[in-house]
């Protein structure tokens, strides 16, 4: 198993990480200190590239699935690109394909008062 | 029943993955009365009603000699077995592997007669764990995941659960003790797990965050599908066919 590798570009309100490596729980603390200094330089759209992606499990995709409800809940949209038809076919198998490439269902609701 | 994709197809992983199909089908199980899974769709933590949950219960295995990879091995080969009593899992034929369709009666409050009856996927299985995940009508729209792993000279089983309830109904239910119930059936699972090591006094550590206190209620209409209220009406309506037939 390898280190999950992240690479940051910004470009106005988007920002881009490009995943390599693995991805599984043991990646929380990378992936997660990358979304929040994307988001805290100023991100409203975080696009995950993961077209060097080698290896994720299923504590990966869980990974995958709460950053995106943490996104959504903070009004950003989060886009996965670069996927093989081996990962694309999990992430729709888990719903996280409609969730990351439709813009409408990554179009977070305004987060309700006292929710 | 489904496959997972042969390891030349993809990634690292490609084994471990259930594929994608439309709509399940329980043919690989026997023993079970009901099947109410075959012909409906998986159903994960995106496309629940409730309240997002991450769960997590851990046990240390003090004294037992198991690497992870075997106890794995030990706890797909017998998972039936380590269920609390009252609730049944009707292993597919083909054993704990990616895609297949395994059959489940539980219990919804301990001791009652009403037993409701659904299932799970496995999504992911490797040496070192394996993920279910849950059926449209299902009472949660989850992935739980089983695994082990080494802390010291010490193997720690979990159990880790990334849950919504399903529907509004689930959710009113769950607010109500369903909840509790749900964590005290993990822990339960995990002790008998630990006591058939040789373990004498398991002691579960449990951890529970709450990813997302928003309810999704575009996803109100899962109601459609619920086993809840299947399993409701059936018994409510269990006198009618009981005169029916006697007349």
């Amino acid at each position: 198993m390898s280190a999950t590798v992240i690479e940051s570009e910004s470009s106005g309100s988007t920002a881009i990480l490009r995943i390599s490596g693995d991805i599984t729980s043991g990646s929380e603390g990378d992936l997660t200190a990358a979304y929040a200094a994307a988001v805290d330089g100023g991100a409203r759209t975080v696009i995950l590239d993961f077209a060097g992606l080698a290896y994720m499990n299923s504590g990966g995709i869980g990974l995958l699935v709460t950053l995106l409800v943490r996104a959504q809940r903070a009004g950003v949209h989060l886009m996965a690109t670069g996927l093989s038809d081996h990962y694309r076919q999990i992430f729709e198998l888990t719903g996280l394909f409609a969730a990351t490439t439709t813009p409408d269902a990554a179009a977070p609701p305004a987060p309700a008062a006292g929710a | 029943m489904s496959e997972s994709l042969p390891p030349d197809q993809g990634g690292r992983d490609a084994g471990n993955w259930a594929r994608p199909v439309d709509r399940l089908s329980a043919a690989g199980v026997t023993g079970a009365k009901v099947d109410s899974v075959s012909g409906k769709r998986v159903s994960g933590p995106l496309q629940g009603f409730g309240q997002l949950w991450q769960k997590t219960f851990k046990v240390r295995l003090d004294g037992s000699e198991l690497s992870p990879v075997e106890l794995i091995a030990m706890w797909k080969d017998r998972f039936p077995t380590f269920w609390p009593g009252g609730s049944r899992f009707y292993a597919p034929l083909a054993g704990i592997a990616p895609g297949e369709v395994a059959l489940l009666d539980v219990q919804p409050v301990p001791g009652s007669p009403v037993k409701l009856s659904t299932g799970v996927m496995v999504l992911y299985a490797d040496d070192e764990s394996f993920t279910f995940m849950t059926p449209e009508g299902h009472t949660l729209s989850a992935w739980i995941t089983f695994s082990a792993y080494r802390d010291g000279d010490v193997t720690v089983a979990q159990a880790q659960a990334l849950e919504r309830t399903s529907d509004p109904f689930d959710e009113l239910a769950y607010m109500f003790g369903a909840n509790r119930m749900n964590n005290r059936f993990w822990r339960q699972t995990l002790e008998n797990l630990a006591k058939s090591v040789g373990v004498t006094a398991p002691s579960v550590d449990t951890q529970i965050v709450c990813i997302d206190k928003q309810r999704q209620w575009r996803h109100a209409g899962n109601v459609r599908n619920s086993a809840t209220l299947r399993t409701a009406r059936h018994t409510l309506t269990a006198p009618i066919r009981w005169v029916t037939r006697r007349g």
